[in-house]
């Protein structure tokens, strides 16, 4: 992927983004978000992360925002209500937080990773070239991320657990 | 060649995040916020495990499933507090607050 396409889809999410946290309507903030979502699918590809970008569009983009929009409807907050923006004070602090944030991580960024820790140049891409892009991922989670992945499916049980408890109305 | 982009997306990513949950009151919006952080760090993991090896990629998955469990446990309790409250403002939840 040439570097002006990855740029003009990282543009289109930070656009995308930005209206979110602007919508009055949580619908509209919902939507805009799925498209965000759908750019940073793209950005994976373009990052040689195809596998992944697939996951971003089943999992976030299909299940967690229906499930979002699901329950905003379950509670009938479609229609746009007065604004939930703070006021000017609320405003003002959290552009100067976020503008101080915002250099941290641009500065943060710009340091050069020591060579040290860099693996030689086309190494992944020799391992994706190997075993596909599936396998390249699932090697390792089934090998040396096997605890980490065991103790994500009890994560999963019991959040499963835990939302059928919470909604529900009567134990 | 395209890492110093992607970490520049990601940061102004994760910040807009940041701007919509201390700018809004509505709390199915900042979870909408939390979700675009967490894509925020994992689109930096992604750039980084093409020169760092391909374990930035197997925490993506981590990243997912745990982003999956809060959306349903988060989910379950603004329903659960809309059910006593009839609003989902921030503004109306602070039982536990002092005084």
């Amino acid at each position: 992927m040439s570097v002006t396409v990855f740029l003009i889809f990282g543009f289109t999410a930070i656009a995308s983004a930005l209206l979110c946290i602007t919508r009055r309507s949580p619908i509209a903030s919902a939507l805009w978000l799925v498209i965000t979502l759908f750019c940073i699918a793209a950005l994976f590809v373009g990052l040689d992360a195809q596998f992944l970008a697939i996951l971003q569009v089943l999992v976030y983009a299909g299940a967690i925002m229906v499930l979002f929009l699901f329950v905003i409807m379950l509670l009938n907050l479609g229609r746009p209500g007065p604004s939930d923006i703070k006021g000017p004070l609320g405003i003002l602090v959290a552009v100067v937080l976020a503008i101080a944030l915002l250099t941290q991580l641009l500065v943060v960024s710009k340091t050069t990773l020591p060579s040290t820790i860099q693996l030689p140049p086309g190494t992944v891409a020799a391992v994706q070239q190997q075993s596909g892009m599936v396998g390249a991922v699932a090697a390792p989670l089934f090998d040396a991320y096997l605890v980490p992945f065991e103790i994500a499916s009890v994560l999963l049980l019991a959040a499963i657990v835990g939302a059928v408890v919470l909604a529900k109305r009567k134990l | 060649m395209l890492l110093s982009p992607a970490l520049a997306i990601s940061a102004v990513l994760f910040t807009l995040g940041v701007l919509g949950v201390l700018l809004r009151r509505n709390a199915i919006v900042i979870f909408m916020c939390v979700e675009l952080m967490l894509n925020a760090v994992n689109l930096t993991f992604v750039a980084l495990a093409q020169n760092l090896g391909l374990g930035g990629q197997v925490f993506v998955f981590f990243v997912m499933a745990v982003a999956a469990a809060e959306a349903a446990v988060g989910l379950a309790i603004i329903l659960a507090v809309y059910r006593h409250k009839q609003s989902v403002s921030l503004q109306n939840m602070n039982l536990l607050r002092d005084g």
